[in-house]
């Protein structure tokens, strides 16, 4: 198989890729008829980038999210995540990639309110049929890495609204996935926790781990090293982040 | 579905279900009635054929009492087993009739009996073999009496097990003598004990003696031959009622009764009494049996009904769940351990409220009641399959949902 790549930013040429995207639309199919949202978009992310998605609203970034998280199923054209074609996995399969190999977090959060934020974290665990002593560790080391090792018996209404996304990122991490995808993962954030959710991912990001961020706001963009534009369905820039906001903290430091 | 995936799903089920404890009750009460009445209708049918077998196995089976008396006009019974007008020799016609195994002619008295220094007042019959035969009793020790010393009217004594205690001690009283109203009798043999009949007499504090001799040395009757009741056994349940007919006929030609009077004799049938016993019972466990169904199935309907409501209000939960790697089987796993969960502890509460209505019916009605392993074991397998049957439709449900849809969902 052929994809076209695209990828622009620094230093990808060596790298395996982890997400490879050629020709991909997207069409809705609502009452109202069909509703063209994605035009063919042509897309590639090697291990290590960090790239941030900017677009207007309804540019479809959401849409091409979800696609890439094995969420939604692409109209036509072609998706691999990991080398794999995703449109012939079946539903377990793509659910065993959301669980393995991808980590999803949300404007919203959504934690699961009645449970502990161990049990939030410890949650993707339980489907991947870790046993429970293995469970309780990897989620207590997450809480610990997001710096909320100590509210491990609290609920989610009972922390604030960054220090709930930290958890989010967490329960993201803890079956140690190649790729985290944020879609406006600071959108319900001050900037102040903005920043510090961002330092965060930036640790990840030098850790190895792949990051793809959906954001309206420039200066979060500045924390990606590679900046993707949407507009009207269509991916109309593909450039490296010049002036970028971070400066290599460690996850340790971030914590601290 | 990981089997260590179990545990956290039970524990989740069970928050689920006590995050709305009083819509989890109410929806419980269903299967706690059903289930309830399955364990009361369970113990009172089984119950009550069991204290049939118990009172056709101390009567022994297929039996007619035969006793003297006549019916008035008014259907009132007067002087049952005390008129004079059955005799030994009915009893051995009786005896003669086709599908008859046994027909034994009874005379009763109490009597004191003395064996060296000891005393015992206990109730003596007068009989024949055919006794031991109709009432199924075995002898224990030494041997019954035969129709020979009927005919010859020899003192001979079969005792009880409690009269043989009490005479003899732990003893052997086979062969021994002792006094009857003050005539002599030789023990030959010591009945088999047959425990407490049902109405608490003890059937082992007794004295077997051949009838004549009885009606020589004990009762001494101014009607020779007149005896209490006639004991008769039929070979089969299917024999029963023509012996009965086949009996009245011959009484009623043997004491030349005319077309116009009412007989001088009435049948009881023993089966048909412990029968009819049953069938009460049996009727009684049907109504309840209907009542159990009417209100599993309620409570089957409302158990999926409460699913369907809390897979709709948790659709979000669901979008997440399978964002983060949850299978449609695992979904499906989650809401079916809810429904089941749900089934069980109302199917719980229902046999503890069964077994304390039967024990509340058996202390109110002197009904013998039965709460057996199997009852419970059944009613939680009817709770147990009620929650997956009803569960399921949910359950299919919330597993089918789209991730990316009940993500959305507000
Ligand atoms: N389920 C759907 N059915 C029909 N149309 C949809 C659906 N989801 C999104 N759309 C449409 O697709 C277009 C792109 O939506 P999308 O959510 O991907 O945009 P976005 O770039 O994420 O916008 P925003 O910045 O506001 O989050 C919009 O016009 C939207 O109305
Ligand atoms: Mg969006």
């Amino acid at each position: 198989m052929s994809f076209a790549t695209q990828a622009q930013g620094p230093a990808t040429a060596t790298r395996k890729p982890v997400i490879e995207v050629s020709a991909l639309t997207k069409t809705y199919q609502t009452q109202a008829g069909p509703v063209p949202v994605l035009h063919g978009i042509d897309f590639a992310l090697h291990e290590g980038e960090f790239a941030a998605v900017m677009g207007p609203s309804g540019s479809g970034k959401s849409t091409f999210m979800n696609i890439l998280g094995c969420l939604d199923h692409l109209t036509t054209g072609r998706y691999a995540l990991a080398g794999q074609d995703v449109e012939a996995l079946d539903n377990d399969a793509l659910a065993g990639f959301r669980n393995r190999v991808i980590g999803f977090v949300f404007q919203g959060f959504n934690l699961l309110q009645r449970a502990t934020l161990e049990d939030n974290v410890a949650l993707p665990l339980v489907y991947a049929g870790v046993d429970r002593a293995t469970r309780r560790e990897r989620a207590r080391e997450m809480l610990a890495k997001v710096g909320l090792g100590k509210y491990a018996q609290s609920r989610p209404n009972q922390i604030s609204g960054g220090q709930q996304q930290r958890v989010a990122i967490a329960r993201a991490l803890v079956n140690e996935p190649r790729l985290i995808l944020a879609d406006e993962p600071t959108g319900n954030l001050d900037s102040k926790t903005s920043d510090e959710v961002m330092d965060l991912f930036c640790a990840l990001n030098d850790e190895g781990i792949s990051i793809v961020l959906v954001t309206h706001e420039p200066d979060i963009a500045q924390y990606a090293r590679r900046l993707v534009r949407f507009h009207d369905g269509l991916l109309v820039q593909d450039s490296a982040v010049e002036n970028r906001r971070w400066q290599g903290k460690s996850a340790q430091e971030v914590r601290a | 579905m990981n089997q260590r995936m179990i545990v956290p799903m039970l524990g989740e089920a069970w928050h689920a279900i006590g995050a709305n404890r009083l819509r989890a009750f109410l929806t419980m009460l269903g299967m706690m009635i059903g289930v309830g009445a399955v364990v009361l209708m369970l113990a009172v049918g089984q119950g009550a054929s069991a204290a049939v077998k118990k009172q056709i196995e101390a009567m022994g089976s297929h039996l007619f009492v035969v006793l003297a008396g006549s019916q008035q006009a008014g259907g009132v019974r007067t002087g049952g087993g005390n008129a004079t007008t059955l005799t030994s020799d009915d009893a051995y016609a009786i005896r003669e009739l086709p599908g008859v195994t046994a027909g034994a002619p009874v005379v009763i008295g109490n009597y004191q009996l003395v064996f060296e220094s000891n005393n015992w007042n206990t109730q003596v019959f007068g009989t024949t073999p055919d006794y031991m035969t109709a009432r199924d009793w075995k002898i224990a020790d030494g041997s019954s009496f035969d129709d020979g010393d009927v005919q010859a009217a020899r003192r001979v004594a079969i005792l009880g097990k409690t009269t043989a205690q009490n005479l003899f001690g732990d003893s052997s009283p086979v062969g021994q003598t002792l006094r009857i109203k003050n005539a002599p009798f030789t023990v030959v043999g010591v009945l088999a004990p047959k425990g407490q009949s049902l109405d608490g007499r003890d059937q082992d504090d007794t004295v077997i003696v051949p009838l004549t001799t009885a009606m020589r040395n004990l009762t001494g009757s101014r009607f020779r031959n007149a005896v209490r009741m006639i004991m008769v056994q039929a070979e089969s349940d299917a024999a029963m009622n023509s012996v009965e007919s086949g009996m009245k006929d011959l009484l009623r030609e043997r004491h030349r009764l005319t077309n116009g009077q009412d007989d001088d004799f009435f049948v009881n049938n023993l089966t048909a009494v412990a029968n009819s016993a049953a069938e009460t019972a049996k009727t009684m466990s049907l109504l309840l049996g209907a009542i159990a169904s009417v209100s599993l199935l309620v409570g089957g309907i409302g158990i999926m009904n409460i699913m369907l409501v809390s897979v709709t209000e948790r659709t979000r939960e669901i979008g997440i769940r399978m964002a983060i790697g949850a299978r449609q089987k695992d979904v499906m796993a989650q809401f079916l351990m809810e429904a089941l969960m749900l089934s069980l502890t109302g199917g719980l509460i229902g046999v503890a409220m069964g077994a304390g209505g039967a024990f509340a019916v058996q202390a109110i009605w002197q009904t013998a009641v039965q709460v057996t392993t199997q009852s419970i074991i059944l009613a939680f397998a009817v709770s147990a399959a009620i929650g997956l049957f009803f569960g399921f439709y949910p359950a299919w449900k919330a597993a089918r949902l789209d991730p990316i849809e009940a993500l959305r969902y507000q």
